[in-house]
């Protein structure tokens, strides 16, 4: 009994700490997410409304970054949508954690609300652990931490954005690209789709003179051309790829 | 410009994506094809898009100080240097080259 309560004891705290340094790498992100929005010109409501509404960092900075290059609205929406399929198998993989008992009222709730929080972060802090109770208590504690500090912290960035004359001086430009980069590393974890990356990447910054913006982006998906491959091998050999890890990490 | 509509679109459709996990999931199973489809269709975006928005502005080339800031973020990141490390030097060494007057 003594030692059980212990063991919760110490995790509580190891969660919280780990939660809070998750927290603080997000609000960095979404510190500059805010920042970069506004310095290119788009009005402070924008990145706000997406941080409340998507509170999706990957998709908003994608959706962003299709806009401030010129690019449709509708070119935003596919790039945002494609990234957030992801969340998708997420919600399979820890449906458990938004399930309650209770009243109509109560199971609905817990599922609707836990929907939102669900991200790549409140996943990856579910299926550390196995035990029930465990993976509703780090799942729950992540998702509702981040979904505060991300919409602080947005809000803090539309106000440096703002207050800042010369953007460019304070290289805030290069940010955006870099934390794309940052996210997309630890998913290339195999060769193909490196090489997909690769030449979708090329592809799109040498479409981006001639294409309307926003659309050498969605072209560069042909590139997924690169993982087709004959079925000439056994099928056991791809079993490798299906229970990947989500890395810990911040990939807001 | 980003309409109002184009945020809600995007928010719903998430939402769609985020909701629909845990309402199916005693009924269907991702085949792992699919699954894998996924994650790369959102690494080939993203890489896609650091690469334009670094190296492009507009239709044009956008100078050699944030490609440069970019390139050192990256070498951190895969590095697995900490997303504010990762973010701070992107925007320093971009700072300091058009300092120097390279833009």
């Amino acid at each position: 009994m003594r030692l059980q309560w212990r063991t919760n004891r110490v995790s509580d705290t190891a969660l919280v700490r780990d939660v809070a340094l998750v927290c603080l790498a997000d609000g960095i992100v979404g510190v500059s997410f805010g920042a970069t929005a506004v310095a290119g010109g788009l009005p402070w409501w924008v990145p706000v409304a997406m941080s409340l509404l998507v509170f999706a960092g990957g998709s908003q900075f994608a959706a962003v970054g299709v806009v401030l290059a010129g690019g449709s609205p509708i070119a935003a929406v596919a790039a945002g949508a494609v990234l957030n399929t992801r969340l998708f198998p997420y919600g399979l993989a820890v449906a458990d954690v938004t399930s309650v008992s209770g009243g109509w009222a109560r199971r609905w709730g817990a599922r609707l609300l836990g929907a939102q929080v669900l991200t790549d972060e409140s996943t990856a802090f579910a299926l550390r652990h196995t035990d029930p109770a465990r993976r509703k208590a780090a799942f729950w504690t992540c998702g509702a931490a981040l979904f505060t500090v991300w919409n602080i912290a947005v809000p803090l960035g539309v106000l440096a954005g703002s207050a800042m004359r010369n953007t460019a001086a304070f290289g805030l430009d290069a940010t955006f690209p870099a934390v794309l980069l940052a996210l997309a590393l630890p998913t290339l974890t195999d060769g193909r789709t490196r090489v997909a990356a690769i030449g979708g990447a090329g592809a799109a910054v040498a479409l981006t003179p001639l294409l309307p913006a926003g659309l050498p982006v969605l072209a560069a998906l042909g590139g997924l051309a690169a993982l087709w491959r004959p079925k000439r091998r056994p099928r056991g050999e791809d079993s490798r790829a299906v229970s990947r890890p989500i890395p810990v990490r911040s990939n807001r | 410009m980003m309409p109002l509509l184009a945020i809600v679109a995007l928010a719903a459709i998430t939402y769609g994506f985020r909701l629909a996990g845990p309402l199916l999931a005693d009924r269907v199973a991702v085949p792992a094809a699919a699954q894998r489809l996924f994650t790369s269709a959102a690494a080939v975006l993203l890489v896609a898009l650091a690469a334009t928005s670094a190296l492009t502005a507009g239709h044009d080339f956008a100078g050699w100080a944030r490609p440069a800031g970019v390139a050192a973020a990256g070498l951190l990141a895969a590095r697995r240097a900490p997303f504010p490390v990762v973010v701070l030097v992107a925007a320093s060494v971009t700072a300091l080259l058009r300092l120097a007057g390279i833009h």
